[in-house]
């Protein structure tokens, strides 16, 4: 019976949504789509197939990389400025305001052509065991992005630690809890909760600053769209495809912290 | 080893003589790549804004097809990475107005780099200022406008005299963030050959092989221009909330 409700009026909803201008303007994509597909050229698709799904797997796995490695730099960053001493505090503010007020291009590029400059000066890092990986440009491709999602979402940290209640961190402490363990249980999940909105954002932000990386020849997606349009000379139909893949991506992103934000019940007041 | 052996390519002897302003330094192409940067940065913003105050009553006031062709644009273009829209639209949108000259009859042109640049950063700034700008209009007590149109004010003396002000404030924060990432974005535009300041550092660091001392001379520049708009923002800030309530306890 309930459930007979909720799908009525599901729907509803989709049939409200669906008014006639709504159905025209489908259409008309529906036929700017069709006209592409069919006017222009995708022949050199079935040539470059293997590296573009490479490519695409590259962007994930070093959006997924630096994702998980930016939070983890993020967490002490925001911890330090929020409730740090000055010594912690004044240096984690430095670093956000310095990664937040340079472009990650620059940055980028500094660690890459920068650094990568000077190392090869030392003989003792020439013959270490991280030489083998100084020399690639991923290792620097990683790092700078690190970098930059920490800087971003170190801020972003700073505001959910102290937005969280006192009374449950005081409460925590009255049960007995150690520090490590009010961290663990409370503070953090919480902080977590506040912040999903904001991290999902910074994660549509970290997908859309990945190409960068294909200006220090590591080949992503990006790249090699940029090869196709090297190779053939065909300009629009690879940046074309290039952008619907970012679509899809991002939608999945904003897909994934949605069912993130909606196992936690919120009350809207 | 001594000391001195391995901090000696660190400091990479004659960095104060290469970053001088004088021609045989290369201070000038980074200033004058500065100067470039902030051109298109204003200009781009400028544009975002009016973009932005179009779509956002388009979005709050347009016709049912107007809203929908808004939501279509700022969900693409903040979905999209700036890099590929700016490599898009350089190259489409040159290539598109040309076609539309030959077909008028007219001869091709040159498209000047700035201009393109500000054309493409403006558009990608235009989506971002249209959900700031309608957020903040949403903010404002919507009793203010109606109000204003019951005393029969026009549409355009209305939103001069009673939304902009009114909805500044609430703006304002948002705002000064896209003035910074339209600064940092003109950093982009090097990736199709702007002569902006990343370039311009990449190529004065690429002749002189000091890689390190330029990179870090040009985001010394990046950085004071950041925090030299944080001052000036906070003072528009202070000034768009004259008259209004401290907000202070309130963050």
């Amino acid at each position: 019976m309930s459930i007979d409700l909720v799908n009525t009026t599901r729907t509803q909803r989709a049939l409200g949504w669906l008014q006639p201008h709504r159905i025209g303007l489908i259409a008309i994509g529906i036929a700017l789509f069709g006209s592409a597909v069919y006017f222009m050229r995708w022949d050199w698709i079935p040539n470059y197939y293997d590296l573009a799904l490479q490519g695409i797997w590259r962007t994930i796995w070093i959006m997924l990389v630096t994702a998980v490695l930016g939070f983890l730099l993020a967490v002490p960053l925001g911890l330090a400025q929020a409730v740090g001493p000055w010594w912690l505090a004044w240096p984690a503010n430095a670093f956000c305001t310095v990664i937040r007020g340079t472009p990650l291009l620059l940055q980028l590029w500094l660690l890459y052509y920068g650094l990568g400059s000077l190392f090869p000066q030392f003989p003792a890092i020439r013959q270490s065991w991280l030489w083998p990986y100084l020399r690639q440009a991923w290792p620097y491709a990683v790092l700078a992005l690190t970098l930059s999602t920490g800087g971003y979402v170190g801020e972003v940290m700073r505001g959910a630690f102290a937005g969280v209640p006192h009374g449950q961190l005081e409460a925590a402490r009255a049960y007995g809890m150690r520090r490590w363990k009010i961290f663990r249980r409370i503070w953090f999940p919480q902080a977590v909760q506040r912040a999903l909105p904001t991290l999902g954002g910074e994660s549509v932000l970290l997908l859309k600053a990945t190409p960068l990386v294909a200006t220090i020849t590591v080949v992503d997606i990006y790249a090699v769209a940029s090869r196709v349009r090297q190779d053939t000379y065909i300009v629009y139909e690879p940046l074309l495809l290039l952008a619907l893949i970012y679509l899809c991506i991002t939608g999945i992103i904003v897909f994934i912290f949605r069912r993130l934000e909606a196992r936690i019940p919120t009350r809207v007041g | 080893m001594s000391l001195d052996h391995i901090f000696s390519p660190l400091l990479q002897l004659g960095a104060i003589e290469l970053l001088s302003p004088a021609p045989p330094g290369w201070g000038g192409n980074l200033l004058r790549g500065l100067a470039n940067s902030v051109q298109i940065a204003l200009g781009a913003f400028g544009l975002g804004l009016l973009i932005g105050t179009a779509g956002a009553y388009g979005k709050l006031y347009g016709g049912p097809i107007v809203r929908d062709l808004m939501e279509v644009y700022t969900t693409v273009v903040r979905a999209v990475p700036e890099l590929v829209l700016i490599l898009l639209l350089y190259y489409a949108g040159a290539d598109l107005i040309n076609r539309a000259l030959e077909g008028l009859g007219y001869t091709r042109i040159d498209i000047n780099g700035l201009v393109a640049g500000i054309a493409v950063l403006g558009f990608v700034q235009g989506a971002y200022a249209t959900e700031v700008l309608r957020g903040a209009i949403l903010s404002v007590p919507q009793g203010q406008i109606e109000a204003a149109r019951a005393y029969g004010m026009s549409p355009g003396l209305l939103m001069r005299r009673i939304t902009m002000p009114a909805m500044l404030p609430f703006a304002i924060p948002g705002l000064a963030n896209l003035w910074l990432i339209a600064t940092k974005d003109t950093a982009l535009l090097a990736v199709v050959g702007f002569n902006e300041l990343t370039l311009e550092t990449r190529q004065a660091a690429g002749t002189t092989k000091a890689y390190f001392t330029f990179f870090l001379a040009a985001g010394g520049l990046y950085l004071l221009l950041t925090l030299f708009s944080n001052v000036i923002i906070a003072r528009i800030e202070r000034w768009s909330r004259r008259g209004m309530p401290s907000i202070a306890e309130g963050r």
